[in-house]
């Protein structure tokens, strides 16, 4: 459990962030560019010194501005993955890996030098110095040599943010598996609103130094007036689903929502595995008739909820399916059907828009 | 073979004698000084770098009586060094030894500081997230990414070192075998009527010890240099 209530001056720069972290969870900072997002982990990390408040870990105070207490970086036993790698040239893989791994710092739950490599299929590259490593592999470093020091809880600041997308696709599971076979806290800084939806049990939006939302993801994503930070062209809502079946013949797996079922293309888990589905507003067309004779697999029947009005040719609605669903239509469409709060619509969702990289685990949910 | 005749061997062994004695009495000062001005900001900083970098730009003649006055027996420095350690540097091999140090200083600091300048503050905070006290990270992370710049601070302050000739001769005078480096014994043969063979004799020991010595520096920093960016190949 991690509380931060801290205000920091940087130039122009206003940093007021108050919030708190639950332990064994990964908690996404989303936030654009320039947002405050590293400041603000920096300061968590003890890199640099906020002007006012205080920041505990657990029990620890970390920093507290009234008492004059500001513990150093090496004091604070927290791992840190920055964007760059920051491997150590000089030093092998191995020794990248060992340099925090300091028996004094003893934890309950002790990160094993051999789990790590397994976990994170490193194990070849132990020999190598770091400028013979990929760009994936630094990273797999980087974490692994976070893991390695026991923190009590570990920093990530966009560490995929330097890969290209297939290199972000291989490492994104890994970072799933630390958190449910280490049960470390991580805080995962990200402006990729797909990374968030991912991994993250619960989000912080950061908007201009201040924290403009918390809470779960399928909630905050669910929440039209803050489509603004989350991204206009991935916006969209969030389900919490279970896998139910998969069927082999036309390769479509089907999720189980309190709505119904949604069939998703190319994905099959063990059956009641807990996943996240993001249904971006833009996949979502509406028709006021049942619609017949339509391509589309996942059609559901709801109520328009709630509309948020904006300039421009388009609309997004919020659509009570038993769950919030987002639609974005056109000004003209919702003119042209006579749309309003309360309108019975159905919801078509493309099989096919919705895959892989849409789903995220939800493992460490509720523990 | 060659054959040095004794006053060749006393000033070739005087002048290795000297400058390494004087790069290592530099080098912990060298890295200090140079740490000071590149990381730490303080009032009269300039003033301090200023007074590093003095012996570059005043006559060394300046700095070898300046030295005598501050470390001659009567001097305040130097008395000090005398009555509580026995210690007298003037006339002797030893005060040599410090102003060749004085000397080359600058230089040494020059080339650590460049390379405390380009060590990435990035890993030494990556270092102290790991749970890396200041010391350990200065000793493990930082210490062996300057060493190549070390190393020419080194290489430089040696060669300066050997050539150093206007601080030594006020400073120490020219006493055989005891003061008398490559540089002044060649100085005193071309002084003396039909000492050319041996002026030229000693031109050529200096010129042959000077690449001897730039040799071995550029195997040592290609060493450290693989050393430090990998031996594996990239991928």
């Amino acid at each position: 459990m991690l509380t931060v209530q801290i205000d920091k001056k940087l130039g122009d720069f206003h940093l007021s962030a108050d919030f708190a972290v639950r332990g064994a969870s990964i908690t996404t900072i989303f936030g654009k560019s320039g947002a405050g997002k590293t400041s603000l982990i920096n300061a968590i990390a003890g890199l640099s010194r906020p002007d006012t408040g205080a920041i505990h870990l657990g029990e620890i105070p970390l920093f507290d501005q009234e008492r004059g207490l500001c513990l150093r970086p090496h004091e604070r036993q927290i791992g840190y993955v920055f964007q760059d790698d920051r491997l150590f040239p000089h030093l092998t893989v191995r020794k990248n890996l060992l340099y925090g791994a300091t028996p004094l710092r003893g934890q309950p739950t002790e990160i094993k030098f051999a789990d790590v490599l397994d976990l994170l299929g490193i194990r070849p590259l132990l020999g190598r110095k770091p400028n013979a490593l990929s760009g994936g592999e630094k990273q797999l470093v980087a974490i692994g040599r976070a893991l390695l020091s026991n923190p009590r809880l570990l920093l990530m600041d966009e560490p995929l943010a330097s890969l290209d997308f297939q290199r972000r696709e291989d490492i994104l599971p890994f970072i799933e598996k630390i958190r449910d076979e280490f049960g470390v806290t991580i805080i995962y800084v990200s402006h990729a609103i797909e990374e968030v939806i991912r991994l993250s049990d619960e989000m912080i939006i950061l908007s201009n130094g201040k924290v403009a939302a918390q809470g779960p993801v399928d909630e905050i994503m669910s929440r039209l007036d803050l489509h603004p930070l989350t991204g206009r062209f991935d916006a969209g809502a969030v389900i919490s689903t279970k896998f139910a079946s998969y069927d082999p013949v036309y390769d479509l797996g089907e999720l189980n929502f309190p709505g119904g079922q949604i069939q998703v293309a190319g994905l099959n888990m063990e059956k009641g595995t807990p996943l996240r589905a993001h249904i971006r507003a833009r996949d979502v067309s509406l028709m006021t008739a049942e619609p017949k004779g339509s391509s589309v697999l996942n059609v559901f029947k709801g109520r328009i909820s709630d509309v948020r009005e904006e300039d421009g040719p388009q609309l997004d609605l919020s659509i009570d399916i038993g769950v919030p669903l987002i639609a974005r239509v056109t000004r003209k469409s919702y003119d042209n059907l006579g749309l309003r709060v309360g309108s019975e619509v159905h919801a078509m969702i493309k099989a096919v828009a919705i895959d892989r990289r849409s789903v995220g685990g939800i493992k460490g949910r509720g523990r | 073979m060659v054959s040095f005749t004794p006053t060749e061997l006393d000033a070739l062994s005087l002048s290795l004698l000297v400058a390494l004695w004087s790069i290592s009495m530099s080098l912990p000062l060298g890295i200090g000084a140079a740490w000071l001005l590149s990381r730490k900001s303080f009032p009269g900083k300039s003033i301090v770098d200023g007074l590093i970098h003095l012996p570059l730009v005043v006559p060394p003649v300046v700095v070898g009586y300046l030295l005598l006055i501050l470390l001659g027996t009567q001097g305040p420095i130097g008395g000090f060094l005398k009555d509580t350690f026995g210690i007298t540097l003037i006339f002797t091999w030893k005060g040599a030894a410090v102003a060749s140090a004085v000397m080359a200083f600058p230089l040494m600091v020059r080339a650590i500081r460049l390379s405390f300048d380009s060590v990435d503050r990035g890993l030494e905070e990556a270092a102290a997230t790991l749970g890396a006290s200041p010391t350990r990270v200065f000793l493990t992370i930082t210490l062996p990414l300057i060493l190549p710049g070390v190393i020419v601070g080194m290489i430089l302050a040696f060669a300066r070192s050997l050539g150093e000739f206007g601080a030594t001769i006020t400073f120490v005078s020219n006493i055989p075998g005891e003061t008398q480096t490559l540089p002044l014994a060649l100085f005193t043969q071309t002084q003396t009527p039909g000492g050319d063979a041996s002026a030229i004799r000693l031109l050529v020991i200096s010129v042959a010890l000077a690449l001897f010595a730039l040799i071995i520096s550029e195997i040592i920093s290609r060493r450290v240099a693989r050393h430090i960016a990998g031996a594996g190949s990239k991928s």
